[in-house]
């Protein structure tokens, strides 16, 4: 037998709060789940910085990429087994790449990639196909097999039913992170039918289509994805969390380049300020690491990076107001100036940060909008897109909702010399035109 | 503060406005890949490399009175075209500065179709592979589009010339 067919002696279950059991069968998988670069997924958290929100949002990425793969296999081995329009040779490389998917991110992995420019779908091919454990496992399967792992997970993969299960607008990652986060955050929304959805999903052509008996459990999940955006991932404190902590990066960036003596030096940092770490260096960092350096300067010389490494650990976050940018870009120079006056540096106080979401696109012919629309199979063989069925879909379709916050250190404004400088900035935030 | 922002709409009225969205990714897209320094963030998405940032931040730019985007129906489809507007015009100068450090790559972008713009970008996507690679993969990936050797000839010495 071959190590690609190679199957346990016994199958191995995961507990699991979402799916209850995550099974394996396959060596390959399990030799996966035991390699170094996926046991440290467990040090990054799923939901980052939402943890200082949602008490409970502590899991990890590994949880998730587990949930994925559990997705993908009941697919793989009980929806879509049999069906001539689904390519059984693609089952253990879509069950790699759901594994495996997530494997390049990094410690609060959206605030590091913008400060270092990094890019975590880069690492994940970077780790498939260099090195690592994961590498010489994937390589023992077939030549080439890990370079196909990493297409799936990159979307140039032939196969397009293969890329939709991991990366679509209706995908086993999605359905994962929605009820995950959901039960982790203890949020009521993110709830949706996902049996009903899998025994509804067929393979056709060159995409994963949806028997339309099914629309309704899809416009369930799509109000759940909507609500998760808006309820959870984009709350305002945790993104003031997340402005704190890309400034504190920035700062020590900022530090180490005017030649500044760190009590703690940076050492972990050092190869990313100047851009030439080692893949080696990439995966030496976690969530452990970041905080610990956080934890120890927090007695830094520096004032600054002092405080905004209290301001995290403790959690003593930015406040925030509405903020429209169209209109007082130009306050937003005054108010900065008017920072500069009272001694309290606008680079490092005064954040402007927007999010925007769009639940769900469609197709314009024309235009040819990157997002794949949900298709629904017709009882007559048919194909329709989902917002043409769906008034509730239609309703939300192609419309981007935006939100801008501007975060500030209220208690800065309030103590200490200056009063009437700082005064007038209270005044300013307050007016809400800012 | 805003100056991603800032440098989407000085691309914009460098090029006099540009239209179709997908050439607007593709423009920013190859851009990048010369080292002129936009941060959205890209991935490979159906049409090639695609940004899901620079889509928002030119809704963004639309919302805010900078941007005006107008519906094109070019028959037996539409297109978008994106222009700079007067209030724009006024944002465009918290930048300071161009990030083009040559206006003419703007122009000389505009001037290309979507499609080669799409092939331009595609085989940059897989740039870290040889260039009988880079073609084998644009294949795979665009099968459907079935662009001819002189296309893709072309292309290359396209991306050549925006190097030198």
């Amino acid at each position: 037998m071959s190590y690609a067919t190679q199957k346990l002696a016994e199958e191995k279950v995961f507990k699991d709060p979402v799916h209850r059991y995550v099974h394996v069968r396959d060596q390959v998988i399990w030799d996966l789940i035991n390699s170094r670069e996926v046991q440290r997924l467990r040090r990054i958290k799923q939901l980052g910085t939402s943890y200082l929100v949602f008490h409970g949002a502590e899991h990890s990425r590994f949880n998730h990429s587990l949930g994925v793969y559990e997705i993908v296999r009941r697919i793989s081995d009980d929806i879509f087994h049999g069906r001539p329009e689904w390519d059984e040779s693609e089952r253990l490389v879509v069950l790699c790449a759901a594994l495996l998917h997530d494997l390049g991110h990094g410690p609060f992995s959206h605030s590091f990639e913008k400060v270092f420019a990094l890019d975590h779908e880069a690492f994940t091919r970077k780790i498939l196909l260099g090195d690592t454990e994961v590498n010489e496992i994937l390589s023992k399967v077939s030549t080439g097999f890990p370079e196909k792992v990493a297409e799936v997970i990159a979307k140039t993969y032939s196969n397009k039913q293969v890329v939709s299960l991991i990366s679509s607008q209706i995908d086993a990652d999605r359905m994962d992170y929605l009820q995950r986060d959901a039960y982790y955050t203890g949020v009521s929304y993110g709830h949706f039918d996902m049996e009903r959805i899998l025994r509804v999903m067929r393979p056709l052509d060159d995409q994963v289509v949806i028997k339309s008996s099914g629309m309704h459990a899809v416009e369930d999940y799509i109000m759940s994805r909507y609500q998760m955006y808006w309820q959870v991932y984009f709350h305002p404190v945790a993104r003031s969390a997340e402005v704190i902590l890309r400034k504190i990066l920035q700062r020590a960036k900022e530090l180490h380049g005017l030649g500044y003596k760190f009590a703690q030096p940076p050492t972990h940092f050092l190869s990313f300020f100047d851009r030439s770490f080692t893949l080696k260096e990439y995966l030496a960092l976690d969530e452990g690491v970041l905080m610990t350096y956080f934890q120890l300067w927090m007695t830094e010389r520096d004032p600054i990076l002092a405080d905004l490494c209290d301001r995290f650990v403790n959690r003593r976050l930015f406040q925030y107001v509405d903020f429209d940018p169209g209109k007082d870009y130009k306050k937003l120079g005054e108010l900065a100036q008017l920072f500069h006056s009272a001694g309290i540096d606008p680079e490092y106080y005064l954040i402007d940060d927007s999010t925007s979401d769009l639940p769900y696109d469609f197709y314009r012919p024309g235009e040819e909008e990157e997002r794949l629309p949900i298709h629904l199979l017709m009882p007559n063989g048919d194909i329709k897109e989902l917002s043409r069925l769906s008034q509730i879909v239609d309703a939300i379709s192609g419309k981007r909702r935006t939100d801008y916050k501007l975060y500030f250190p209220a208690e800065l404004l309030i103590d200490g010399k200056k009063k009437a400088i700082k005064q007038q900035i209270l005044e300013m935030l307050r007016e809400g035109g800012v | 503060m805003l100056q991603e922002h800032a440098k989407i709409v000085d691309f914009i009225a460098t090029a006099e406005g540009v239209t179709g969205r997908k050439k607007l990714q593709k423009m920013i897209y190859i851009m990048k890949k010369m080292d002129i320094p936009f941060q959205e963030k890209y991935e490979f998405h159906i049409y090639g490399p695609y940004s899901e940032e620079l889509t928002a931040r030119v809704h963004e730019l639309c919302d805010m009175g900078f941007l005006s985007e107008a519906l094109e129906d070019k028959g037996s489809y539409v297109q978008y075209k994106y222009s700079v507007t007067e209030e724009g015009q006024e944002f465009r100068k918290v930048l300071g500065k161009s990030v083009l450090d040559n206006p003419l790559t703007a122009e000389k972008l505009n001037a290309k179709s979507g499609r080669f713009l799409e092939l331009t970008a595609t085989l940059l996507y897989f740039d870290n592979l040889n260039r009988g690679e880079q073609i084998d993969k644009l294949h795979v990936v665009k099968g459907k589009l079935n662009f001819t050797a002189e296309e893709i000839d072309e292309a290359f010495a396209f991306i050549e010339e925006l190097r030198s």
